[in-house]
């Protein structure tokens, strides 16, 4: 067999050109910039400093707050992925029944997609305004002494809630597709042979929804990392007691309204190891599983 | 072809045109004022401008305070920094302590313009912005300070006065609270009850002349009469006296402007505001001080903003810059700012015109600010200036709400903020040479 060769050996590296120019202007760049100023210690405007080595991360770990905002991040980010996730997939099915007026289902599902994650932040400061919000006051008239400004439970309560509706839509389009991407025959084989309802989604429709499902999970991991920002910043700002701020609201607070270049960095770096890692570890014990 | 000639003959005619135009200077000055207030340094801006043909001022709204420092820093480090930036008191440490990042008002005026005299300004906003001998670095632009605005109906309701002391309080709170009302909130507890509650009670805040002689690195927020102004508060918090509702301004004012809280402590630039919604006849007060700890309470720091000339220019541009600030200063514009913003004049003579005027007789609430910081000083009211202080207002605001919640007893809360401000002020010592 005859092997295709380019006859000029850089065309291909000319063509690909633009993306890594991309890539390097854009990611790689930022991100080393990143590394280099978080073993700095320098003031903004002159940038007069020292090179401390590893003295910002010692100061992260030593942080106190750094802690509670690890914690609160993880603990955010699965509630947000795992409950958009499950509603999304819940709505994407029941949708996917549908015979008659599915459109106009669909859209009243989707149509959230649309609002920008601050603009999410704003509807829920209002629906959680004390004595005025109507969800607050539905919250109270179950007997929860709802006070979602001091206490950080019920902070993180309106988040979360905020930023599940705000993601579920996304799913929402992701799993109906994939439903849809099911083969028909397939369906109605299993069909003949389970008449459970509930059977046929767990050992058919699951497993071949898998690959999306896969990729949904992805990117709901980075949207609670990092997409929350905007509701956290126009709902709470991390308040109360710094209970309700993600590890990349920190970065901000720090670093842009803190101006401390060296320790934001420094943070920002840890997280980007931290989104690797979890990127790492996803792609790596579950896409095993799943059958493409 | 004849077109081409038309235009390029268009052209030279617009050189020629903005050639003489543009003898004039031209400056920037970003800022943070949104809104109203914005609309405000806008006529401020086109009246210098209509004023003089030296000088072509062009103010830029740039976002929130952080966002102006921000954007001004970038800008800075990329040779192209605005010629006046505003920049709020929390951050005016940062941009103090970066050597030759600025020109000091003082030695801009002296060069520049007329010769800087630190007795024209008033008491309370002379040294908020200054070096450790009086010069202005910043020249204070909106500056308020915390009263106590208290609802008249409300008070009478309970046979009430408003109280001077936190001594009156607690006798007066117990009666609001019989007639049906949250006694008090607060907006900004760093500032009104921290900051404001050394300069208030004469207490040092931070070691080096609380920063103003070097680089603090100690915070001593962990005084004895803190830890008792926060055990007062929570003790009135759990029997009714006190309502705290986090940490954002509007929600802690909202209550007082729905009559559900009697009194309210705010700034002294509220006054507008409170003016168009609150539904009710309402009084202004100095901020209340603990007679046990002093017995009288001195005067206030200012909070706001002030401006600051950034070095890199030229002298035709300082000079300009100079020009714009004399102009600023000049009694009839600070009386204007003062009349639409509700913030205080800043100098001396504007406050003078304003009484004259007959202002304070129609409007006076208005004056409490001013006459708050025009009280006697002491050793520990000139100001602070703290590296990170965005950052420590953070832990302070944390802290304080786990207070509140009960999460955390008063000494743990002030041992926290000792030990993690006290971590920021090392770090920010580092980054100053």
């Amino acid at each position: 067999m005859k092997r295709q060769q380019f006859q000029h050996p850089y065309l291909p590296y000319l063509l690909v050109a633009p993306q890594l120019a991309i890539i390097l202007v854009f990611f790689v760049w930022p991100a080393a910039q990143a590394v280099y100023q978080s073993f700095r210690l320098e003031d903004p405007l002159m940038g007069i400093g020292e090179f401390v080595w590893f003295d910002n991360y010692a100061s992260v770990f030593d942080d106190r707050q750094y802690a509670v905002s690890f914690v609160f991040t993880i603990i955010f980010s699965t509630l947000v992925a795992f409950f958009s996730m499950a509603i999304a997939l819940l709505l994407a099915v029941k949708a996917d029944g549908i015979l008659h007026g599915e459109s106009a289902y669909k859209v009243l599902l989707t149509w959230v997609y649309a609002v920008a994650p601050a603009v999410a932040g704003i509807i829920g400061t209002f629906l959680f305004t004390r004595n005025i919000g109507p969800l607050y006051n539905l919250l109270v008239s179950t007997g929860w002494t709802f006070n979602p400004q001091v206490n950080v439970f019920d902070a993180s309560f309106t988040v979360i809630l905020v930023s599940v509706w705000k993601q579920v839509s996304v799913n929402f389009i992701y799993f109906l597709a994939g439903l849809q991407g099911i083969p028909v025959a397939v369906r109605e084989a299993a069909k003949i042979d389970c008449k459970s309802e509930l059977r046929r989604f767990w050992t058919i429709t699951l497993p071949l929804l898998a690959p999306t499902g896969f990729f949904v999970l992805v990117i709901n991991v980075t949207y609670a990392f990092f997409d929350t920002f905007g509701v956290i910043d126009t709902m709470t700002r991390g308040a109360p007691a710094g209970g309700t701020s993600t590890l990349v609201y920190k970065v901000y607070q720090d670093g842009f309204l803190g101006l401390d270049l060296g320790g934001s960095s420094a943070q920002s770096v840890i997280l980007m190891i931290l989104v690797l890692v979890l990127t790492a570890v996803q792609f790596r014990f579950l896409e095993r599983k799943i059958q493409y | 072809m004849k077109s081409l000639r038309t235009l390029a003959v268009a052209a030279a005619g617009l050189f020629a045109v903005s050639g003489s135009a543009h003898a004039a200077t031209e400056i920037t000055f970003w800022h943070a004022m949104g809104g109203q207030l914005g609309e405000t340094v806008n006529t401020i801006a086109k009246e210098f401008n209509a004023s003089q043909s030296d000088v072509v001022l062009t103010p830029v709204y740039k976002g929130s305070y952080e966002e102006t420092m921000t954007a001004g820093i970038a800008a800075f480090r990329a040779g192209e920094a605005p010629n006046i930036i505003q920049i709020f008191d929390a951050g005016a440490a940062t941009i103090i302590n970066a050597k030759g990042a600025v020109k000091p008002v003082a030695g801009l005026l002296n060069e520049f313009g007329t010769k800087f005299n630190a007795e024209d300004y008033i008491a309370g906003v002379r040294y908020f912005y200054a070096d450790k001998d009086g010069q202005m670095i910043g020249m204070p632009f909106n500056s308020s300070t915390p009263v106590l605005y208290y609802n008249k109906a409300a008070l009478a309701k309970a046979g009430v006065e408003a109280p001077k002391t936190w001594e009156e309080f607690e006798v007066a709170a117990p009666k609001l609270k019989a007639a049906g009302y949250v006694p008090l909130s607060q907006s900004h507890t760093p500032w009104i009850l921290s900051e404001n509650f050394h300069s208030r009670h004469n207490l040092q805040m931070a070691n080096d002349e609380n920063g103003f002689d070097g680089v603090a690195t100690e915070i001593m927020y962990d005084n004895p009469n803190m830890v008792m102004m926060f055990t007062k508060l929570k003790s009135w918090m759990d029997d009714g006296l006190y309502g705290y509702y986090g940490t954002k301004w509007n929600d802690n004012q909202k209550p007082f402007i729905d009559e559900e809280v009697a009194m309210w402590l705010g700034s002294s630039g509220s006054f507008g505001g409170l003016k168009a919604s609150a539904k009710f006849d309402f009084g202004t007060t100095y901020l209340p001080y603990w007679k046990s700890v002093i017995s009288e309470g001195q005067r206030t720091f200012i909070g706001g903003a002030a401006l600051f000339a950034m070095s890199g220019k030229t002298d035709a541009e300082y000079k300009a810059t100079a020009e714009f600030f004399a102009y600023l200063t000049k009694p009839e514009t600070q009386y204007f700012w003062h009349r639409e913003t509700g913030y205080v004049p800043i100098t001396e003579a504007a406050y003078e015109l304003a009484k004259s005027d007959g202002y304070y007789d129609a409007n006076p609430d208005a004056e409490v600010g001013i006459q708050q910081l025009s009280l006697d000083g002491g050793e520990w009211t000139k100001g602070y200036r703290l590296g990170y202080y965005v950052q420590i207002r953070e832990v302070l605001q944390r802290e304080y709400d786990k207070i509140f919640s009960g999460a955390t007893s008063v000494p743990d809360a002030f041992k926290a903020i000792k030990e993690d401000s006290d971590k920021l002020l090392e770090r920010f010592a580092k980054t100053v040479k």
